[in-house]
């Protein structure tokens, strides 16, 4: 072979090769663009006013979805109480203390929890609440949804922290304030916007969790504003009607997921558009 | 420095610590309560139930091995499908496309991750399944048909659809491990492959071989998502403990069937054997990740001593 035709073929195999990995990459929005135009087309269809605000009634009555839009709200509130604290307070320690081998211990046990299945979460709660209890409850679903959003916010809340600069704090200290003034009053607030972001997006995560709640909250055909009984969710009524035999169940399981996608979506672009001006 | 200084800053922190122990008690507990609350299948059967091919929930005799092959099986159809599709992601992403194109394309797969499973499932089951039973199915079977994997009634539910799905889920976050492996080899290295003359192709083999290790992580980081995955898979994967050679028939992973069967289980014995399925799951992933995160890290600690 000539040495020009070596190179011809040099160049081919390398116009080749990018065209196969641009076709990857128009492969995944394809599909993307599939799901999302195929949600938004079956659920406008089917949804109105009156399936946002009914409980579900009987196949045939018509009947909605307003006491699992409810139960998702609550138990998404309840977790982000109790986990964003736990998680966010982790988060500081790992970033300002967590040089030593305890915040190492504590960054590996997290990132191994992050990676752990939800639905395995959700036996843990079972074992520990629901069984005592003896019913499932909200309170037994908030809880796994909060042990979910733990790891996450605090692996994040770290990132977050280590960005402000060492300046700021070593200004602050030579200044003679104590070090929990430092962190409290100087680095968290040049941090809150970047741990606000990761705080929304694990609300967008868990707000989309099914296996948890499955045993935990299990479901309910009424609205409930108690968290010590069985509730409903946004989930967990889209996987029974998907798996119910009726057509008319089908289009509500189209119409719900219209309306929990459309919120993940929202709190993901929003989240883009803000941190896309800082970095 | 101050006494109120001092003592506010003992305290701050045992706060702090408080919070960040709270992580690894969660964890402990976990395995305590899951340990506990599997003795009893455990004393009964002991390793044969890990081994055992019947699942008869009804007459007490809990075999495993059928969700074990199912997961097992399910996760290495997605990885088949998931990962040369993320390295070209990636690899498009990192070495190929202009800035200006690899931002918005980077974004959309990341909102492939961040739809949930349950709506991977309800796409699963009214679009993916009907596809693979009118189209893909019939297709695979005329040209492999001879294949024992792909013989078998049609009916769209079953191991294949289950892998599918989980290959998409298990797409982004491949492709997102990928992508910061590739970021971290040293710009040094692409710079003199090309002064050498290499093409682009060239010169993304040589970026590669110094990421092997990254990506080899990244494959194992996939797997780690696979074998948890769950509500997508259990809508449907038709949720039948057989083991079968035909990736057509209707199967079951772990994961599955303890979300299908968890809230019935009422039969302590019945409960013990989903629970122990529960902590195999836990120890299984865990190892996995665990793995997983070795792997990354030697590329990320190499590329920082450049």
């Amino acid at each position: 072979m000539s040495n020009e035709a070596v190179h011809n073929r040099r160049k081919l195999i390398s116009m080749v090769m990018t065209t196969l990995t641009a076709a990857c990459a128009v492969i995944a929005i394809a599909i993307l663009t599939i799901i999302l135009t195929y949600i938004g087309y079956k659920g406008v269809a089917a949804i109105n006013w009156e399936f946002l605000v009914e409980t579900p009634k009987p196949v045939g009555e018509g009947g909605g979805i307003g006491n699992a839009i409810v139960g998702s709200a609550i138990m998404t509130l309840l977790a982000s109480l109790i986990g964003l604290p736990i998680g966010i307070g982790a988060g500081v320690y790992l970033a300002e203390f967590g040089d030593k081998w305890f915040g190492s211990t504590v960054r590996f046990v997290a990132d191994t929890l992050i990676g752990v299945p939800s639905i395995i979460v959700g036996i843990f709660v079972y074992t520990l609440v629901v069984l005592p209890m003896t019913r499932q409850s909200g309170f037994a679903g908030s809880l796994s949804l909060a042990i979910i959003m733990i790891p996450i916010v605090a692996r994040t809340t770290e990132e977050m922290i280590r960005l402000v600069p060492k300046s700021m704090r070593e200004g602050a200290l030579a200044l003679g304030a104590p070090q929990w003034r430092v962190t409290w009053n100087i680095v968290l607030p040049a941090a809150a916007s970047g741990i606000a972001t990761g705080a929304m997006l694990s609300i967008a995560r868990i707000s989309g969790e099914t296996a948890p709640l499955l045993f935990t909250a299990l479901n309910s055909r009424f609205y409930n504003f108690y968290v010590d009984q069985p509730m409903s969710s946004l989930t967990v009524q889209i996987y029974n009607f998907a798996t119910g035999p009726f057509e008319v169940e089908h289009q509500m399981a189209w119409a719900a997921t219209l309306i929990l996608v459309g919120l993940i979506l929202v709190i993901n672009i929003l989240v883009r558009m803000f941190t896309k001006k800082k970095y | 420095m101050s006494k109120t200084g001092t003592i506010g800053d003992s305290v701050f922190r045992t706060i702090l610590i408080i919070f960040a122990a709270t992580i690894i008690v969660i964890v402990v507990a976990m395995i305590a309560m899951m340990v506990q609350n599997s003795l009893p299948t455990i004393r009964e059967f002991g390793l044969g139930f890990l081994t055992g091919r019947r699942w008869q929930p009804a007459s007490d005799i809990f075999g495993a091995l059928p969700f074990i092959y199912g997961t097992i099986v399910s996760s290495v159809i997605a990885l088949v499908l998931a990962v040369p599709l993320s390295l070209g992601i990636a690899i498009f992403l990192v070495e190929q496309a202009p800035q200006k194109i690899a931002r918005p394309i980077a974004f959309m797969v990341e909102l492939l991750a961040a739809i949930p499973s349950v709506v991977y499932g309800l796409w699963g089951i009214f679009v993916l399944a009907p596809f693979i039973r009118s189209y893909l199915g019939p297709v695979l079977q005329s040209y492999l048909g001879w294949l024992p994997l792909f013989q078998g009634r049609l009916t769209g539910i079953g191991m294949l659809t289950g892998g599918m799905i989980m290959a998409l889920m298990v797409t982004p976050i491949v492709t997102a491990v990928v992508r910061d492996v590739l970021e971290a080899v040293s710009t040094t290295q692409r710079e003199a492959a090309l002064a050498l003359g290499a093409t682009k192709w060239e010169t993304t083999t040589i970026v590669l071989g110094n990421a092997a290790s990254g990506i080899a992580g990244a494959v194992v980081l996939g797997l780690g998502r696979a074998l948890g995955e769950t509500m997508a898979v259990t809508m449907v994967i038709g949720n039948s403990p057989q083991i079968s050679s035909s990736l057509f028939e209707p199967a079951y992973t772990i994961a599955s069937v303890l979300a299908a069967n968890f809230a019935e289980a009422t039969d302590k014995l019945y409960l013990s054997a989903l629970i122990e399925m529960g902590l195999v799951l836990f120890l299984v992933t865990f190892i996995v990740n665990a793995f997983a995160k070795l792997l990354v890290i030697r590329v990320a600690r190499r590329s920082g001593a450049h």
